[in-house]
C-alpha cells in the first residue's frame, strides 16, 4: 500500500485506534471507575460521595463513551476481517458488554431525575454501580483473549475460540480484575481533584487502596505471562522494552506517592501516564497481531480506500472535535477547589 | 423461530426502539434551539422555563438513545460478521462521518444541560444551536449507510478491483439524499407532535397557562411544517424506489401482476397465495403516475420476482398505508390547528374538539417513522444489501441467538416501561424552573 504522509496507512490507522482506545481507557475507565465508588460508597458521607460522582459525571459522561464507537466504527473501516473475527469471537460477551453499558446508561438518567434517596434513586443506584463495575471486568476479559491465542480464525474463515484461553483462563480473570481496578484507581484519583475536604480524604483513601489492588493484581499476572502470553513476554522481555517498563512502573509509584502527599494535580497527570503506558505497552507488546496468532493488523486492512478516507478525513474530523472537548473539559473540569 | 429470524427479530426490535430516541435527539433540541432563541429575542422567561423543562427530559431520552445507539454499533457486528465483513469498509466512510457529527452532538449535549450557571448566557444559548445542528447532521450521514444497502452504487467495482472504490460513493447515491431528507425531517414531526399532544391532554386537564400556550405553538408549528414537507420527499422516495428497488415499490403497492395504467390502492389486505387484495379503493393509472410520472407507464409487478424472493408482502403493504394514512392524517390534524389558531388564537387551549385531536394525533408522527422505516427495510428483504447480499449469508454463525434476542427484547422493554412511567412523572412536575 502506498505510504500516507511517509507512514504506513495500515500502521497509521492502528496508531489512530489505539488513540481512542487510550481516549476511551481514561475518560470512559474513569467513568466506571465513578459508577464502582458509587456502589462502594460508604460511611458518614455516602451520600456525598454519590452526589459527587454523579455531578463529576454528569456532563461528560455521553461524550468519553462515543470513544468506544469511535474505535468501534475505525475496527470495521480499516479491520474489517478482524471485526468480523471479533464479531463471531466476541458474541456473547460484547451482547454481555451491550447489556452493561445500557443498563449503566440508562440507570444513570434514571437516578439523576428521581427525587433523591426515593426507593427508586436507590434501585438505579445499585444497577448503575453494578454495572458500571461488570462492564470493564468484561472488557479486560476481551483484551486478555486477543492476546491470549485462543480466538483462532482458519484460512475457510472459521472462527474458533477456545474458552480456556480466553474466559476461564486465569490470566483472563486476573486481566478482568485489573482493568476493574484501572478504574477505579482512575476515579478515585479524578475525585480527589473535583472535590474538598473531607470528601477529598474519603475519595483519597479510595484512590490508595485501588492503587495498591492494582499492584498486587499486576504482581499476580506478572508470573503468569510467559506461559500465557509468550509473544508478550517475549518483547518485554528485551532490552529495548526497559524504557516503558521504568516509566510504566515510574509513573505508577509516581501517581501513589501524590495522591499519598495530597498533591492532586500531580497524581492525576501521573495516573492518567499510567494507563497510557499500561494500555499503550499492551497495545505495543500485541503488534504485529490485531488478535494472537492468526490474524495480524496488515492482513486483516481492508483493501479499499477506506484506511486513506479515514487518516485523510480525521484532521477535519478532529477540527470539530477537539475545540468541543476543550470547551467541554475546560467549562467542567478546569475549576480546582 | 430459526436462527436467521432471531438475529432479524433482534436487529429489528433494537433499531425500533434507538429510533424513538434517536428521533427525538434530532427533534428535542430544536425544540431547545427554538426556546433559547425567543428567550433571547423577546426577554421572556417562560421561554427559559420552557427550555428547563424540555432540558430534563431531554437528558433522560438523550442518554437512552445514546447507549442503544453504541448498541446498534456493536450488534451490526454481533448479529451480521459477513455482512460487515463484506460492506464495513464501504458503510464506514458514513458511520466515520456521522461519528463526528454525533460525538459533537453529545459533547454539546452535555455543555447545554449542565452548563447554564458556568457560561455566558449567550454562549450557553448557542450550544442549543451546535447539538439541534450536530444531530440533525448525524441523522442525515448515517442514513448513507442504509441508502447503500437499498442502492449499492460501485458494487462491481467492489467486488471486482475494490482498490478502486471511491470512498464517496455512498454520497454520490440517488437513494441518499432523498432517504436523508425523508426520515430526518419526519423525526421533527415526530418529535412535534408528540409532544404538541401531551400539551394538548394538559389543556384537556384544565392546564391551561401561558407557558403551556406557548409550547403547544412551538410544537406544533415544528410538527406541522415538517408534516406538510413529508409528502415531497417521500414522493421522491418513491420515484427513487420505482427506479432502484421496482420489487420494493411492488411490495408496497401489492401490486402482483406486471401492468400499465397501475391503480394506487388505498387499504386493502393482500393475499400472497391467490395474488389478490382484498377490500381495497382502487385509483386507476395513479401508481404509474407517482412512480413515473405518467397514468400509462408499465408498472413491475411481484410476477417478476422469485416466489422466493418475495418480502412479507402484507406487512410492506399494510406498513406502507399506514405511513401515507398516518402522515396524511398529521397534515390534517395540522391544518385543523392552524385554522383554529387563525379564527380564534384565544380559544385553543379552550377548543375541546381540536385537543381531543391533537391528543389522537399525538402518536401518528412515530407510527409514520416506524411504518416508514418496515417499507424500508422489510421491502429489502430477503437481501442485506441489495442484489448482492441476502439476509441468510449475512448473518452470524455464532450460537446463542436466541438468548440474546429474548435478552435484548426483555431488557429494552423493561427500559421502554420505566422511561414511560419517568417521563409521565416528569410532565406532572413541570413547569419546572420556579
Amino acid at each position: 500500500m502506498a505510504p500516507w504522509l511517509g507512514l504506513d496507512p495500515v500502521v497509521a490507522a492502528a496508531a489512530v485506534m489505539l488513540l481512542g482506545l487510550l481516549a476511551y481507557a481514561v475518560l470512559g475507565g474513569a467513568d466506571f471507575g465513578g459508577g464502582i465508588w458509587d456502589l462502594l460508597a460508604r460511611g458518614p458521607r455516602q451520600r456525598e460521595q454519590q452526589m459527587a460522582i454523579a455531578r463529576a459525571m454528569g456532563p461528560v459522561w455521553e461524550a468519553n463513551h462515543v470513544w468506544l464507537v469511535f474505535v468501534v466504527v475505525i475496527l470495521f473501516n480499516v479491520f474489517p476481517t478482524a471485526y468480523r473475527a471479533l464479531g463471531i469471537a466476541f458474541f456473547g460477551l460484547f451482547h454481555l458488554v451491550l447489556v452493561g453499558i445500557v443498563l449503566r446508561g440508562a440507570a444513570f438518567a434514571f437516578r439523576a431525575a428521581a427525587p433523591a434517596d426515593s426507593r427508586y434513586w436507590l434501585l438505579w443506584s445499585r444497577v448503575f454501580g453494578g454495572a458500571s463495575a461488570v462492564t470493564p471486568f468484561l472488557l479486560g476479559l476481551a483484551a486478555a483473549a486477543i492476546s491470549g491465542g485462543g480466538i483462532r480464525l482458519f484460512p475457510d474463515g472459521t472462527v474458533q475460540v477456545d474458552p480456556s484461553l480466553t474466559w476461564f483462563s486465569p490470566v483472563s480473570l486476573l486481566m478482568g480484575l485489573l482493568t476493574v481496578a484501572m478504574c477505579a484507581y482512575l476515579a478515585g484519583v479524578f475525585l480527589t481533584v473535583e472535590t474538598s475536604g473531607p470528601l477529598q480524604e474519603d475519595f483519597r483513601l479510595r484512590a490508595l487502596w485501588a492503587g495498591a489492588l492494582l499492584a498486587l493484581l499486576a504482581l499476580a499476572l506478572l508470573p503468569l505471562l510467559p506461559a500465557a502470553m509468550p509473544q508478550l513476554w517475549q518483547r518485554f522481555a528485551r532490552p529495548t522494552s526497559a524504557p516503558l517498563l521504568v516509566a510504566g512502573a515510574g509513573l505508577a509509584v509516581l501517581s501513589a506517592a501524590a495522591v499519598y502527599t495530597r498533591r492532586y494535580l500531580a497524581a492525576r497527570v501521573a495516573a492518567v501516564g499510567q494507563v497510557l503506558v499500561l494500555l499503550g505497552g499492551w497495545a505495543a507488546g500485541q503488534w504485529p497481531y490485531i488478535i494472537y496468532p492468526d490474524v495480524t493488523f496488515h492482513a486483516a486492512a481492508a483493501t479499499g480506500p477506506s484506511i486513506r478516507f479515514l487518516l485523510n478525513t480525521l484532521p477535519f474530523g478532529l477540527l470539530v472535535l477537539l475545540p468541543s472537548l476543550w470547551l467541554l473539559f475546560r467549562v467542567f473540569k478546569a475549576e480546582v477547589r | 423461530m430459526s436462527h436467521l429470524d432471531a438475529a432479524r427479530f433482534q436487529m429489528a426490535y433494537s433499531l425500533a426502539f434507538h429510533m424513538i430516541f434517536a428521533a427525538l435527539g434530532v427533534g428535542m433540541p430544536a425544540l431547545l434551539a427554538t426556546a433559547e432563541f425567543l428567550h433571547l429575542r423577546t426577554g421572556d422567561d417562560e421561554y427559559m422555563r420552557l427550555a428547563k423543562t424540555w432540558a430534563r427530559a431531554t437528558a433522560v431520552l438523550f442518554a437512552i438513545g445514546a447507549v442503544s445507539g453504541t448498541g446498534i454499533a456493536l450488534e451490526l457486528g454481533l448479529l451480521w460478521p459477513e455482512f460487515m465483513h463484506f460492506a464495513g469498509s464501504t458503510i464506514g466512510p458514513a458511520f466515520a462521518l456521522e461519528g463526528y457529527a454525533f460525538f459533537t452532538e453529545a459533547i454539546f449535549l452535555g455543555l447545554y444541560l449542565y452548563g447554564r450557571d458556568r457560561m455566558p448566557p449567550l454562549a450557553h444559548s448557542l450550544t442549543s444551536l451546535a447539538v439541534a445542528v450536530s444531530g440533525a447532521t448525524s441523522s442525515v450521514l448515517v442514513t448513507a449507510a442504509n441508502a447503500w444497502m437499498q442502492n449499492p452504487v460501485g458494487l462491481e467495482t467492489l467486488r471486482a478491483n475494490p482498490e478502486q472504490m471511491n470512498p464517496w460513493i455512498i454520497f454520490a447515491n440517488s437513494h441518499w439524499w432523498v432517504m436523508a431528507l425523508h426520515s430526518t425531517i419526519a423525526c421533527y414531526a415526530a418529535t412535534g407532535f408528540a409532544a404538541a399532544g401531551i400539551y394538548a391532554w394538559g389543556m384537556l386537564r384544565g392546564r391551561t397557562d401561558t407557558l403551556r400556550r406557548k409550547a403547544l405553538a412551538i410544537t406544533m408549528a415544528m410538527g406541522l411544517l415538517a408534516a406538510l414537507t413529508m409528502p415531497l420527499t417521500g414522493d421522491a422516495s418513491a420515484k427513487v424506489v420505482a427506479r432502484n428497488q421496482p420489487e420494493k415499490l411492488a411490495a408496497m403497492e401489492a401490486l402482483f401482476v406486471t401492468r400499465e395504467r397501475a391503480p394506487l390502492l388505498l387499504g386493502g389486505i393482500p393475499n400472497e397465495a391467490t395474488g389478490e387484495v382484498c377490500c381495497a379503493i382502487e385509483l386507476p393509472g395513479f401508481l404509474s403516475f407517482l412512480a413515473f410520472g405518467s397514468f400509462n407507464a408499465e408498472v413491475m409487478g411481484l410476477d417478476q420476482v422469485p416466489r422466493e424472493e418475495w418480502p412479507n408482502i402484507p406487512l410492506v403493504h399494510t406498513s406502507f398505508q399506514l405511513m401515507v394514512g398516518a402522515g396524511m392524517a398529521m397534515i390534517a390534524a395540522g391544518l385543523y390547528y392552524l385554522w383554529v389558531r387563525w379564527r380564534h388564537p384565544e380559544q385553543v387551549s379552550a377548543d375541546r374538539r381540536l385537543l381531543w385531536t391533537l391528543v389522537i394525533a399525538s402518536p401518528l408522527g412515530y407510527i409514520a417513522l416506524e411504518t416508514g422505516w418496515i417499507v424500508a427495510e422489510a421491502g429489502r428483504q430477503h437481501w442485506t444489501v441489495w442484489k448482492a447480499m441476502t439476509t441468510a449469508e449475512a448473518v452470524t454463525p455464532a450460537g446463542g441467538m436466541g438468548a440474546s434476542m429474548l435478552g435484548f427484547t426483555a431488557l429494552y422493554a423493561v427500559l421502554g416501561v420505566i422511561l414511560v412511567l419517568l417521563l409521565n412523572r416528569l410532565s406532572h412536575e413541570a413547569p419546572e424552573g420556579k
